[in-house]
């Protein structure tokens, strides 16, 4: 196996707020492969979104990272000056934000947002962007017709599409997605996921993908993390979290969506908040609100462990062995 | 079954769009017809642009329909809904963020509709009440929470404060406008389950608008399918799901996201679920050009909602000719 594109060693970022530092992402590690697609799921503030902002070297104050590393294809991102940072973003690594619809500038047609971002980045001739942007919306199915079209005349699902045909201007490794299908409704969701998978399969970028509705990717990621107060709780293949989901937790969120199959059932979804992550409990972070919690559970905090290809952070899986 | 307390007959929204030359009228909603019984959840689905929000605001008054009766506990609605139709039929909005004024404590605003909707309590009397009715919908402890500023409640506590002030009102149909959509998934389940109880507990009726199949079928007794302004399948929750007629719903069903489903296949949504034409739109079935069923006589003319059973209706030519 070749290296992989992404590998995040023990990654920190706290907040600074007037309580003292929050611990927002706390110790994530975790690697991807090439062209593999990982979707994060977890409830809001539990982080996903700022790990991916700390990934991709976006975050400002108050936020901070504070530890770990972040390297992509064997570079440490978090060694190099702004300007290595710039020269890699979007020839690299590509973000697609949450709610796309207001990640267009409305005052400029789509082909003027393309242009300006193959400007920064390449020395490109103003044929090459034209033939290079009606290529990529094409890739998204988008008729080359709207390059002339303005933020308002697409509708939200192609200006989510239209995003993501900016993303791949320069053929990136890595696409970065947060959140991007939260704003459109379900036939709209369905169509831009198969379309981003497609594209996956033929271009073989890969893909990091959050989200807090683990419906959507259910079906097109390969590794699925859940994450829980800024750390990662379990981690292992899609359908197996699914399908056999080992940490409380993850068995709760699985829970808590109703089916549109199967017998109807009262479902209660997961009771209480997530922790203060000022003075985070000692222990298990997801103590306070687990069914199965133990004395032990209180007391001491899991270690994320490795049952056969799966990562679990608990301690009814993973018995703690007392020294 | 139980007696109807909102009976919407041929209702029709339109507005005018566009500017001076390229004025057209867009049609919101379209001759939809329904009722609404006591003590139960009715749940509008469909996509954006479907019309479901625009039914919901021309009930509570907020534009006047353009045509159309709304007959709701008997009495046919004027152009404008009276305050006591307002308190009778109040709305719960979408976004939880937006729709409570920060700067004023969550007691503050729900003693002004205690004051307007219920005069005969007095100061104490209007205080218990507040605290039970906050207490109903599940935030505890009532008396701490009225206390509290919008900005201590997370997104969840905040759509509950938004039932507890529509339940201020002593109301018989709560309009709930998409109030999960812009929630967690995790936390969502837990209004639905205040959405039941208040329909078991407080007989009270829900008109639930939401583009998500799944939680209609958790919380409703009876499904309404929109497809760009018209009706096109009505019938019970367990109906609909289990035996969808109308090639539309049968579309949302292969889209719904499930995990517990297997992936369905490559075909069943080729086409890119562009959001049908509502502006001056032709004779025939809205959704002919992206049915697979479509025939030439949907495209001339606009099929009818039939009934197929007693509890079942559905507007298509292919399923009325089987």
């Amino acid at each position: 196996m070749s290296t992989p594109i992404l590998e995040v060693r023990d990654l920190k970022v706290e907040y600074s707020t007037p309580a003292g530092p929050a611990q927002a992402v706390n110790g994530v590690s975790f690697d991807l492969a090439r062209g593999e697609f990982l979707a994060i799921v977890g409830e809001s503030g539990c982080g996903k979104s700022t790990m991916l902002f700390s990934i991709a070297q976006l975050l400002t104050y108050p936020a901070e990272t504070v530890g770990g590393s972040v390297k992509f294809d064997g570079v440490d991102l978090t060694s190099l000056s702004a300007e290595e940072l710039r020269q890699r973003r979007w020839r690299d690594i590509s973000v697609v934000m949450q709610s796309a619809m207001n990640a267009l500038n409305p005052t400029l047609s789509i082909a003027a947002q393309l242009a300006d971002a193959c400007r920064a980045h390449t020395d490109w001739d103003d044929q090459k962007i034209a033939e290079r942007s009606a290529e990529v919306l094409d890739m998204v199915s988008i008729d080359a017709a709207h390059l002339k079209s303005f933020p308002f005349q697409l509708s939200g699902g192609m200006r989510q599409r239209a995003m993501i045909a900016m993303a791949l201007l320069l053929e990136p490794k890595l696409i970065i997605m947060d959140e991007p299908t939260s704003a459109l409704d379900v036939v709209a969701q369905r169509s831009l996921m198969r379309q981003v998978e497609n594209l996956r399969r033929s271009l073989g970028f890969a893909v990091l993908f959050v989200t807090h509705d683990m419906s959507v990717v259910s079906h097109f990621s390969d590794r699925l993390a859940v994450m829980y107060a800024g750390e990662i709780v379990e981690l292992g293949a899609t359908r197996e979290v699914f399908d056999r989901p080992r940490h409380p937790y993850s068995s709760g969120l699985m829970d808590a969506f109703p089916s549109i199959v199967g017998e109807k059932r009262e479902l209660t979804g997961i009771a209480g908040n997530p922790p203060s992550l000022v003075n985070p409990p000692g222990g298990c972070l997801f103590a306070p609100r687990c069914h199965f919690a133990t004395d032990e559970c209180r007391e001491y905090r899991p270690e994320l462990i490795d049952v056969a290809a799966h990562s679990v952070r608990c301690h009814l899986v993973n018995p703690r062995v007392r020294t | 079954m139980n007696e109807t307390i909102l009976h919407v007959d041929g209702l029709s929204r339109h507005f005018r769009v566009g500017g001076f030359r390229s004025a057209g009228t867009l049609h919101a909603t379209d001759e939809v017809t329904f009722e609404v019984a006591r003590r139960e959840i009715v749940a509008l689905v469909g996509e954006s642009g479907s019309g479901k929000s625009t039914i919901a605001r021309v009930l509570a008054g907020l534009y006047p329909p353009t045509a159309g009766r709304i007959t709701f506990e008997g009495q046919v609605q004027g152009r404008r809904a009276s305050r006591r139709v307002r308190g009778r039929m109040p709305m719960v909005f979408q976004d939880p963020f937006g729709s409570i004024n920060p700067v004023l404590r969550v007691g503050h605003s729900l003693h002004r509709s205690l004051k307007l909707h219920r005069p005969e309590l007095d100061r104490a009397g209007r205080q218990s009440e507040a605290v039970s009715l906050v207490e109903r919908v599940g935030l505890l402890p009532g008396a701490d929470v009225l206390q509290r500023f919008p900005h201590e409640l997370s997104g969840g506590q905040r759509q509950r404060l938004g039932f507890a002030q529509a339940l201020a009102s002593r109301p018989s149909l709560i309009l709930a406008d998409e109030p999960v959509s812009m929630l967690d998934v995790s936390i969502r389940i837990g209004l639905l389950n205040v959405m039941r109880a208040l329909r078991d507990d407080e007989d009270v009726s829900l008109l639930y608008i939401t583009h998500d199949l799944a939680s209609a079928r958790y919380v409703a007794d009876r499904m309404i399918v929109l497809y760009a302004g018209r009706i096109v399948e009505e019938g019970t929750t367990d109906e609909v799901i289990a035996n969808p007629s109308h090639p539309y719903t049968r579309l949302l069903m292969a889209t719904a996201p499930d995990p517990r489903l297997p992936l369905a296949h490559e075909t069943d949504v080729e086409d890119l679920g562009e959001p049908p034409k509502v502006i001056d739109p032709g004779p025939g079935c809205r959704f002919a050009p992206r049915c697979p069923l479509a025939m030439d006589q949907c495209r001339t003319s606009t099929p009818a909602v039939v009934k197929l059973s007693a509890t079942k209706r559905v507007a298509c030519y292919a399923v009325e000719q089987g």
